[in-house]
This record gives structure tokens, sequence and C-alpha cells, in this order.
């Protein structure tokens, strides 16, 4: 038998991965992207695992906001690699250290 | 529902107003700039006048998943009047003409903050938080063509995400363990023993909102995002979200998470003195201004921090009057900064540029030392009274160790402001010209009444805040 207990360790690893993804990762901001979308993924699985132990809907229509605001989060993230692109010629996480301090 | 849609007519205000702002900058093309800047301006006044004429009502809209109250009130209007001065400053510094996107960004963003600030349901929380993050990640790379601002839009996006995860995971966890997203269900929740999955959802739920306030440690894209964004959008990002983030933060720690004050203000204390510290620290050597501005404001959220570690309606109170006057004085230091132009009218971002500023240009010399003494909280100026409610609060909360540690890392804050005063009024002058004229009448009014107020005359309106911040904090207990 599948218990909540199941999904929140599945969740916990997607979400630790997606934090990990996007910490360690020193190659390509697309890479980070997918990080975002994975702890997001694993939010949602909590939700919807929450949503259906509690026998209450909040979890699910959450999760359908989860989803939505991902999508814009990813349009927006994409434009402006785009644009940082277009300036700079590259996208790898390391070359972008034109501020420090 | 219809009696609900009368309660908040702020945010459709600006709902409609960002929207005819968007309509207006597709139809009439990137020439009429003038025309963009009124019509937000008009919709910012209009959910000010809405808002005002809400103060006092106390009810919660759509099913108790919004707030109509005194605080989220008083959070609006600081919000409004902030967003008011950024459309307000932006045209001369977009000398290519200011897009229409702006001002409706900063609409949008107006309205997600007013909905952060006046949340009680975690699923507000996000939609809010969600719709005025969204608009300022564009807003940071607004300079298409610059590389730092796209820079500064890369960082904030990765890090803005990244806060926004860890604040969801824990507003499931939060919603899993006490089986509801209303803050009134879950501080049920939090009045019996608190289970592991409670306190890991407050832990991901702080670090989350630390990052939207940028407190330390989780403050890295700070100083980096306000470098690289357009200095307007600088502005913005310094006053309006810090305002609403901090309400927010505030709503969640006192109503949700009320009854688990031993779990929550651990946190809030490590968070408040490692940001007075570090602020202080981090700010010494920068060269640059808007970077040494962004660790101020990193020390500054410390100081509220404090008050809200207190967890008092004193607290809470002290808090609100801090935004206030922090608003105040980081709009009139930004403005500032806004001025400094060489001869061909690049921004000046450097510190030693602005060597002999007060021979130069002494009414901005002046004003700069005002803000920065302010921001440093030394006595005669007004800077000084919301710093002084901070620590008494903490100290009625029986925090002494905490205002202690908070007010000796203030004496190692004023020694980086008093640096940028030195090098204004007695190194000699730097080469480079800052020739005045080119200001734009509203702007030097705002500059000077910021001023003016923060030195003595702000003192007059003490009774006048006490009763208005009284009246927002009351709200929460």
């Amino acid at each position: 038998m599948i218990s909540v207990g199941h999904y929140l360790a599945v969740s916990a690893v997607l979400f630790t991965l997606g934090v990990l993804g996007i910490f360690i990762n020193r190659k390509n901001i697309i890479v980070i992207l997918m990080a975002i979308e994975l702890i997001l993924l694993a939010v949602n699985i909590n939700l919807v695992a929450f949503s259906a132990a509690l026998g209450d809907l909040v979890g699910q229509v959450f999760s359908m906001f989860v989803l939505t605001v991902a999508a814009g989060e990813a349009a927006i993230g994409l434009a402006i690699i785009v644009i940082y692109f277009r300036g700079r010629g590259t996208i790898a996480v390391d070359d972008a250290n034109r501020m420090k301090g | 529902m219809t009696a609900d849609l009368m309660l908040i007519w702020p945010e459709l205000i600006l709902t409609i107003g960002g929207l005819i702002t968007l309509m207006l900058g597709t139809f009439l093309g990137d020439r009429q700039v003038g025309i963009y800047q009124l019509s937000a301006l008009l919709t910012l006044a209009a959910a000010t006048a809405a808002v005002v004429a809400l103060f006092g009502v106390q009810t919660s809209v759509f099913s108790g998943t919004l707030s109509v109250d005194n605080f989220g009130g008083f959070a609006k209007l600081l919000i409004y009047a902030a967003s008011f001065v950024s459309i307000l400053i932006a045209p001369r510094f977009f000398t290519s003409g200011m897009r229409a996107e702006y001002p409706a960004l900063i609409l949008f963003a107006t309205l997600g903050m007013g909905i952060m600030a006046s949340s009680r349901d975690l699923m507000t929380l996000y939609v809010g938080l969600e719709l005025n993050s969204l608009a300022a990640y564009v807003l940071a790379s607004f300079m298409r063509n610059d590389d730092r601002s796209s820079e500064a839009g890369l960082k904030y996006f990765i890090l803005g995400a990244l806060a926004s995860g860890m604040l969801l995971y824990g507003i499931s966890l939060l919603y899993g363990f006490s089986g509801t997203t209303d803050f009134t269900g879950i501080a049920k929740a939090m009045g019996g023993e608190l289970n592991i999955g409670l306190i890991f959802g407050i832990v991901f739920v702080l670090a989350g909102l630390g990052f939207k306030i940028s407190a330390v440690p989780f403050h890295m894209w700070t100083p980096d995002v306000y470098e690289g964004a357009p200095t307007p959008v600088t502005t913005f990002f310094a006053s309006a979200p810090k305002v609403a983030a901090m309400a927010m933060m505030t709503r969640v720690v006192i109503e949700a998470m009320g009854p688990a004050v031993g779990a929550w203000q651990q946190i809030i204390i490590f968070l408040a003195l490692a940001s007075i510290i570090l602020g202080a620290v981090g700010a010494i050597g920068q060269k640059n201004i808007k970077r040494l501005l962004a660790y101020s404001s990193i020390n500054n959220v410390g100081f509220m921090l404090v008050g809200l570690a207190a967890g008092t309606q004193q607290g809470v109170e002290a808090v609100l009057t801090y935004l206030l006057v922090y608003v105040v004085t980081t709009l009139g230091a930004f403005l500032v900064v806004l001025q400094l132009r060489d001869a061909e009218g690049n921004q000046i971002e450097s510190i030693p540029a602005l060597a002999g500023l007060s021979q130069r240009r002494p009414g901005i010399a002046a004003a700069m030392t005002v803000f920065l003494f302010s921001l440093a909280g030394i006595p005669p100026l007004f800077g000084f009274w919301p710093k002084y409610l901070v620590f008494e609060a903490a100290v009625n909360a029986n925090l002494v160790p905490l205002a202690v540690a908070g007010i000796v890392a203030s004496v190692i804050g004023a020694f980086y402001y008093i640096s940028i005063i030195k090098t204004m009024y007695f190194d000699d002058k730097s080469d480079t010209e800052i020739p005045a004229g080119g200001g734009v009448i509203a702007e030097d009014a705002v500059i000077t009444a910021s001023a003016l107020w923060l030195s003595v005359i702000g003192y007059l309106f003490i009774p006048v805040l006490a009763v208005i911040s009284a009246s927002a904090a009351a709200v929460l207990f």
C-alpha cells in the first residue's frame, strides 16, 4: 500500500534534486530552468498527495495555480535568456559575472 | 459576490488601469510617453483614493481569502506612493522614449503587491507574490541592450524562482499538516503540539519570504540586481516590494504562525542579526552607489525584523512606522542618484566620482547627506525615530541581547554612510563634471519634500503616525 509518506519522500527527493541542480550546475542556464520546473513539480506532488489523503480539494486547486504560474514563469525565463544571449553570445552560468562584489 | 467586488476597488482599478495603459501603448506606439505616464499616474491616484475610502473597513472577502483592513490599507498606501514616484521619474531616464510596458508592468506589480499585503490565505498569497515577481523580472531586464540589465534580470529570475519554489514547498507542508490554507485554520493547527511537518513548513515559508525581503542569508541577489537594473526600476525594487513582502511576512508570522512563537521567533532573530551585521559590513568598500544602497536596504530590513521578532502589537507598529520612514528615505536617496549625470548625460554611479559634490551641486549634496544620516539613524534626523521604536519593542519583549547587538551593529553601519558624506564634502573635486539643470520639477519637489520631512518636520507627525500604525497593527491581534 502506498501511503502519503511515500509521495512525500519522492517529492522531497525531487525538490532536493531541483535545488542542487540550481547550485551545482555551472554549465547552462537552460538546465537551471529545468531545475526550477522540477522544484515546482515536487511541490505539486506534495499538494496532490495531501489533497487526496485529506479528502480536501483545495490542494488540487492550488496545484492548478502552481502549474499556471509555472508556465508563465518559464515563458518569462526563456525571454530573459534570449535577450541575455543576444547581448553576450553565451548562456554559460560562469559567464554571468559582469557585476561582482 | 457583488458586495465582495465593492470591497476590492483598489485592485479592480489597478487591473483596469494597467490594461488600458497597455492598450494605449499598442495603439499609439512608442512616441506618446506622456499619455502612458499620465494614465498610469491617474490609475494609481484613483486606487489610492479607493484605499483611503475603504480605511476603517475590516472584513474578509472571497470566502476569507483576501482581507480588507487597515493593515493592508496602510501597506497599500505606501506601495502606491512608491510606485507613483517610480513612474514619475522614469521618462527622463529612458531617454530613447519610455515604452508603455514600463508603467503597465509597474501597475501589475503594484496590484500583486496589494494582494500580497492583504492576503489571508496561502493561495492568494502565492498568486499575489507571483504577480509581483513576474512583472519585476521583466522590469529588471528592461534595458534590453544593456548587458548589466539583462544579467540583473537573469539573476533576479533564477533566485526569485528558487525562492518561490521554497516558499511553495513550505506552503504545501503547512497545507498538508494543518489541512487548510486559511491563516486562521493554520493558526489553530499551530496551537497544539507542533509536529515535524509543520516545523519544516515554517522554516521553508520563512526562507522563501526571507528571499523576497532580501534578509541575510538569502540576500545574494540584492546587490547585483540593484546595480544592474535601470535606476528607476531599482528605486521601485528598493521601496514598494520591500513594503509588500514585509507586510506579508508580518501577516503570515502573526496571523498564521502566531501560536507557534517559539518556532519562528528564533528564525526571525537570526535573520535580523545576520542582516544587520552583513548589511553593515558588506557595504564597506563598495564603489558603486546603487550597490551600496542595496547593502543599506539589507541592513534596514534587519532592523525591521528586530521589531517583528518582538511579536507584539508594539513591535508591528514599529515595523509599520519603520516601513514608512524607510520608503521616504530610499525614494529620496535614489532620486538623488538619478540626478547625478555627467556632461554627456550618462548616469554616474561610482562613489569616487562624487568627490567634491558639495561644491558642484550643494543642494543635492545636502539632500543626500540628510538621506544617508537618516538611513544610519543618527538622532536629529527622523530615521532615528523608527529605529528607537523597534528597539523599544524588542526590549519590552525581553529581547535585550538582540537590541544591544543591533545597536552595536548600527554603529558599524554608520561608518560607510559617513564615508560617502566625507567624499562629497571634504575630498578634492573629482574630474567628473556633474552639471546642474535638466532636472524635472517633480523630481526636485520630491527630493526637497522628503529631505525636509526627514529633517525635523517628521517629528511633528509622530502622534498621527502612532494613531495610524496602532490602528493598522491592531487588526492582526
